[in-house]
């Protein structure tokens, strides 16, 4: 039975639903609340104007307000060009928009540009009632929500009885007259400034919130909303004292029913946080508790102002004057592990038993944690460290706990559940599994990991062995995907009913839906986004009242997805082989003369400077890692993320200097150039500058999707020039060494997560960065093609420069194994010590390599999905069988494969 | 607004009707027509017919609702067909009725007459069935969608561009209600929504043709969802869909058109999960062929559309391309047995 709830629209539902307890207006597409965005508009420079509203989509933004009312700015024309570009970005106008104008005429023609159901900011009595109802008519007719200011014929209400006349007042003209839908009424009965020194204001935070309350009891389905930033005006500069004055005032507002606001999430105290003293200050004057409450703010507000904001917070040990309970949590919920062996101990003696510490105040701390994570008030790296003081805490009882069982037979801890965790055989990634354990051991589950490249056998001996609840799959290669129906079709067979969870980077939740889901029909399986959802998916799955419910919705969702993604694929025309070679790409070779590389054959790069590396270091992938979304540097001054952000900067800075000084890693490389020349859809290797005897041939796959406006069937071979054309072709393998594998598991045996999963990311950076700076090398100097390129570092992120770099087993060759005739062409195993596993990740996993194509024209693509003629072609080209290939090219199918391999197995 | 004016008495009468049973539409009116085989000098009325007193330079081969005017009784007889067949409700031939879409054969000046005489034919049609068995019947005035969309550009290198105008559509189509309503229709049907920003433009012109008219029509609204991806061709989910244009407070909501009834039935089942109020579907007698052909026989399709009243989706069912008086009859009969679905009520 549907309830009068607000439902809003942009290209996807928005339905204000009980269990939202407060929707944040995004607020920085407003040029009154924005500098930056006000500057961006008045510069005419939509892109990145556009930027900024996807910025605060993805960090979560429900709705995004929208103001163009600036004296300079001709704030009707800006509202609908934005508008009307906003509709061309599906990312952004998923989420409905508030129309936000003083002036009618912006607001009309804003209405008149969404196709969604938007909210209008505002309308109000303040010229009359007539003026109201015409407007609200409108707003009706357009089909939208709006927000009705306290406002009249004598002014903006200030007192909560003029609030509550004036709201009355207008929502029986908009229910009773006018026809408007009452869910779709959101009163604004302003927040105005207190603690200014004048008296009459002292009340204003009472008066709304007093209003609120009226209205909510009062005026069935309408909502209540403001801007909480104008409560503090007194306070500017002191932004301590305004997060504390906007967390007190929210926190009361929104029990009393004030359900929307806007509201600079960045700035934003957490109310348990904060310093008692403060608080209390705060709460004197936002309730109007006490006639000095402003004198008394005034007083302490010196002592809170901050400056070096979180180096100082830190230094601030007036906690460890606080309860032990107290400040076990408060450890916990800021990472601090200086303290934590002490107090742990502090601990232990005051228990009855060793295991009362954890199940007491240490579970108390770390569900703080998973609250404030689950709120989207800590972030990843936070929760990280939280564990690790947990682990630190254990590490301290775990010899008595020991003891206590030796001598009692003792008991088992009571845990949320038992989840074995491992990456697939064929794969040495996990630092994504790894952050996942973590999150789900602060959570109370047991964590079983196995580690790397673990064989579906062993990964069910355990879980039988140790009675699992849970098993979790994690991979980042693409024949990882295959392994993981592997697994899951021998769950199947071998009788097994628990839920099996799939993530890591190239798994989805199509591929799950399709290739998993139906393998495992005794059990459930399900694709976990990232860790930030690992919680809450496993705590559904063991949940004897949720599970049922939560699995079939998972069943019937897999269901619809397959479904869907089988008649998409069907009505993607796809061209025969045939056709896709004769709409190749036709590079004019006559006019161009490649040029020779300094050398050919291969060369061992070891004259590497750590430091210089580092210089070449895209951060953004690294708080990707994190799972903090953004990018960098502009990540740092996230006013959600940023403190979170700034401060994973400054520890990795801190391990990058360690690395740097310690020459932790040894960073190895191998590069060589060959003659070459395409043939078809390959490339032919010579052994030397006569190109009489063929040194190897790389295979390469054709885009097959049917393509338009004449852009071309690309395979790689096309970039490279036909026989009579002296071309090349180059290859390398970079590691930043095995060095990282043996540093993580000391930290691991440190109980240190955190340092340890720091290390693998850093690696992997490190990687990253030696292939960026070895191309640029080469361009540059081996190959020399572009002997007078200059870009810095942070220009080449954007990949600039002529040639590509192509890897096997990503989107331009999906094929892992032409690694292996890269490596041999390089001799690499011996020249850098990277070796490839049967599924063709590379160990370790810190490794780049590729090929390098040097013609200007050549780009960086995606083959996508393949017919069977092609993959037919392609085993033959290989000297495969067709079974053969599809099992390497499965992920790229077009179609379903006959036989599947691994049911005879 | 429109809540304070009083319903039309068709209001009361279609309500009274759709609580016992499933309500039929009418079908397809393009391949009747084709099955015509007329020429230019039909459709100007030269040849057979009444001359058009509306000139134009353009040929109208192709120009379906310009029939009304040239061919006012074969028209008539295609809607006496439907009606005869089983159809409770039966859409004029308007579809493309308004200044935006004649535009392309230059008649903007004959949409006025092609909207009175359009409900006017399908009137006179409705009254002979009624006269032969006794059964009311309702005119619906079609609202077709036009060859514009106001919230996406046709230019992809200026996404910001628009070729039409919320203010531009929404006159258009103010002289279309107008006509409609001055002819005799019983409701106004906003159809074959695929750029939801149309349809609210279509809404706002509805609402004002109502308050001219001193009366509230049953409005019928129907969205199309183009291809696999289940969305509508502007992006939008179909409750997304729903969320735009409820507050027209629409008789029924539904889809139409592009699907057959078996890709169609995820996304009704969706509207039918969240909008209070009936639910309407039509769709293709499955998806063309390489001739641009439908292939599904009248039982074909009506076993679908079955399907939908066996599982509670549907209120009102009926048909768009390739269907015919047959489909329509099959439909008719199949969901006979059928209880219509139960509108859920506000807690």
């Amino acid at each position: 039975m549907p309830d009068r709830l607000l439902r809003l629209s942009g290209l996807e539902p928005f339905v204000l639903t009980p269990d939202i307890p407060f929707v944040n207006v995004g607020e920085r597409t407003n040029v009154t609340g924005s500098a930056r965005f006000r500057k961006l508009i008045k510069e005419r420079d939509y892109a990145t104007a556009l930027e900024v509203a996807r910025d605060q989509v993805e960090n979560g933004a429900q709705i995004i307000d929208i103001n163009m009312d600036e004296g300079l700015i001709d704030s009707r024309a800006a509202m609908v060009e934005f508008l009307n570009l906003l509709a061309a970005e599906p990312d952004i106008a998923r989420v409905p928009v508030m129309i936000d104008s003083s002036k009618w005429e912006v607001i009309e023609a804003g209405l008149q540009c969404v196709q969604g159901k938007p909210v209008v900011n505002s309308i109000s009595m303040k010229e009359g009632e007539d003026q109201f109802r015409h407007h609200a008519r409108l707003c009706l007719a357009y089909g939208a929500a709006v927000v009705v200011m306290a406002f009249d014929e004598q002014g903006q209400a200030d007192t909560a009885a003029r609030k509550i006349q004036i709201c009355e007042r207008a929502y029986r003209i908009l229910v009773d007259e006018v026809g408007f839908p009452p869910e779709d009424i959101i009163f604004d009965p302003n927040i105005f400034a207190v603690a200014t020194g004048i008296e009459e204001h002292n009340n204003y935070g009472v008066d709304f919130i007093e209003a609120t309350r009226w209205i909510r009891q009062n005026l069935p389905h309408a909502h209540v909303s403001g801007g909480v930033s104008n409560l503090s005006f007194s306070f500017r500069g002191n932004e301590p004292v305004r997060e504390a004055m906007h967390a007190v005032f929210l926190y009361h507002a929104i029990q009393a029913g004030m359900d929307m606001g806007i509201v600079n999430a960045g700035q934003l105290a957490v109310y348990d946080q904060i310093d008692p003293a403060l608080r209390e200050a705060c709460e004197d004057v936002v309730l109007n508790r006490r006639p000095d409450g402003t004198e008394r703010l005034l007083e302490i507000a010196e002592r809170f102002r901050g400056d070096g904001q979180g180096a100082k917070r830190e230094k601030d040990l007036s906690w460890r004057e606080w309860p032990l309970n107290k400040r076990l949590e408060h450890a916990l919920v800021n990472g601090i592990t200086e303290f934590i062996e002490a107090d742990t101990e502090e601990a232990r003696q005051a228990a009855e038993r060793p295991l009362h510490v954890i199940e007491g105040p240490l579970m108390a701390g770390m569900n703080v944690v998973g609250d404030l994570f689950g709120a989207g008030k800590m972030f990843l790296p936070q929760v990280v460290k939280s564990a690790r003081v947990m682990k630190q805490a254990v590490a301290v009882l775990l010899p008595y706990m020991e003891e206590e069982k030796r001598l009692t037979g003792g008991t088992e801890r009571e845990t949320a559940g038992k989840i074995l965790m491992a990456t697939v055989k064929g794969d040495v990634h996990d630092i994504g599994k790894n952050i996942v354990g973590v999150v789900l051991a602060c959570n109370n589950f047991e964590v079983i990991d196995l580690g790397v490249m673990v064989p579906a056998q062993k990964i069910l001996q355990v879980a039988r062995d140790e009675k699992v609840d849970i098993i979790g799959l994690s991979g980042l290669i693409t024949p990882s995907l295959d392994e993981m129906a592997h697994v899951a079709s021998e769950m199947e067979r071998e009788g097994f009913n628990i839920p099996l969870l799939i993530g890591g980077a190239t798994t989805s939740k199509i591929h799950t839906a399709v290739k998993i889901a139906p393998r495992y029909t005794k059990g459930a399986a399900v694709y976990v986004t990232d860790a930030s959802r690992a919680v809450g998916v496993a705590s559904s799955l063991l949940s004897p009242a949720q599970a049922a419910g939560y699995v079939e919705g998972i069943r019937s969702d897999y269901a619809e997805v397959a479904d869907r993604h089988e008649r998409s694929e069907a009505a993607k025309s796809r061209l025969p082989l045939a056709s896709a070679r004769a709409n190749a790409l036709k590079i004019d070779w006559s006019g161009f003369v490649p040029t020779a590389p300094s050398f050919t054959g291969t060369r061992v790069i070891e004259d590497w400077d750590l430091a210089q590396i580092a210089h070449y270091i895209d951060w953004t992938p690294f708080f990707q890692t994190w799972e903090l979304k953004g990018v960098y540097p502009r990540i740092l001054e996230d006013e959600q993320q940023g403190e979170a952000a700034r401060q994973l900067f400054a520890e990795a800075q801190e391990m990058l200097a360690r690395i740097i000084d310690g020459r932790w890693f040894k960073p190895r490389a191998v590069v060589g150039f060959w003659p070459a020349n395409s043939a078809g859809d390959d490339i032919r290797l010579f052994t030397g500058a006569d190109r009489g005897e063929t040194l190897a041939t790389l295979h390469t796959l054709r885009q097959q999707v049917s393509k338009r406006h004449g852009r071309p069937n690309v395979a790689l071979s096309d970039f490279v020039a036909p026989a009579g054309i002296a071309d090349h072709v180059g290859g390398f393998v970079v590691t930043a060494g095995p060095e990282e594998a043996e540093i993580s598991a000391r930290y691991e045996r440190a109980n240190d997560d955190y340092g340890a999963i720091m290390v693998k990311a850093l690696a992997d950076r490190f990687a990253e960065a030696m292939a960026e700076m070895l191309h640029e090398r080469v361009r540059r100097d081996f190959w020399g093609y572009a002997a007078s390129e200059a870009f810095t570092p942070e220009q080449l992120i954007a990949e600039p420069y002529a040639g590509i770099r192509p890897a096997p087993g990503y989107p331009a060759q999906p094929d892992h194994t032409e690694k292996l005739t890269l490596f041999r062409l390089l001799d690499a195993e011996a020249a850098t010590g990277v070796t490839l596993t049967e599924s063709m990740a590379m160990w370790p996993g810190s490794s780049v390599s590729g090929f390098y194509i040097g013609h200007p024209d050549s780009y960086y693509f995606g083959v996508a999905k393949i017919e069977e003629d092609q993959a037919r072609d392609y085993a033959a080209r290989k000297g495969w069988s067709l079974d053969e290939a599809e099992r390497w090219l499965a992920p790229v199918l077009n179609y379903t494969r006959r036989k599947i391999a691994e049911n005879a197995a | 607004m429109t809540g304070r004016l009083s319903p039309s008495s068709a209001f009361a009468a279609l309500n009274h009707a759709a609580a016992d049973r499933i309500l039929i539409l009418d079908g397809a009116m393009g391949t009747q027509i084709q099955a015509l085989g007329l020429g230019e000098d039909d459709y100007t009325g030269h040849g057979s017919g009444h001359v058009c007193r509306h000139h134009s330079d353009h040929p109208q081969t192709g120009n379906n609702d310009l029939l009304i005017l040239t061919q006012p009784e074969a028209v008539e007889e295609i809607h006496y067909r439907y009606a005869i067949a089983g159809a409770d409700i039966v859409e004029t031939n308007t579809f493309s009725a308004t200044t935006i879409a004649q535009a392309d054969y230059g008649m903007q000046q004959a949409v006025h007459d092609l909207n009175v005489e359009g409900a006017r034919v399908v009137r006179r049609a409705l009254d002979r069935a009624t006269a032969k068995d006794g059964k009311p019947r309702f005119v619906a005035g079609a609202i077709g969608p036009t060859n514009r969309t106001a919230s996406m550009s046709p230019d992809v290198n200026d996404p910001g561009f628009r070729a039409v105008t919320f203010d531009d559509l929404r006159k258009a189509y103010l002289q279309q209600a107008n006509g409609l309503i001055a002819g005799g229709a019983d409701i106004l049907l906003i159809e074959t929504i695929f750029d939801t920003l149309n349809a609210k433009a279509a809404i706002f012109a509805c609402i004002e043709a109502m308050e001219a008219h001193g009366q509230r029509l049953p409005m019928m609204i129907s969205g199309t969802i183009t291809d696999a991806s289940g969305r509508t061709l502007s992006g939008q989910t179909p409750t997304a869909f729903w969320h735009s244009v409820r507050h027209a407070n629409p008789w029924t909501i539904g889809l139409n058109c592009a699907l057959g009834a078996a890709a169609m039935r995820p996304h009704l089942a969706e509207l039918s999960g969240v909008a209070e109020t009936l639910i309407c579907a039509y769709p293709n007698a499955g998806l063309p062929n390489a001739f641009g052909q439908y292939d599904e026989g009248p039982d074909d399709t009506a076993v679908q559309v079955a399907e939908f009243a066996r599982e509670g989706l549907v209120n009102v069912v009926g048909g768009c391309c390739g269907t015919t008086p047959d489909h329509i009859r099959a439909i008719a009969e199949a969901v006979k047995g059928f209880a219509p679905r139960k509108v859920p009520a506000y807690a």
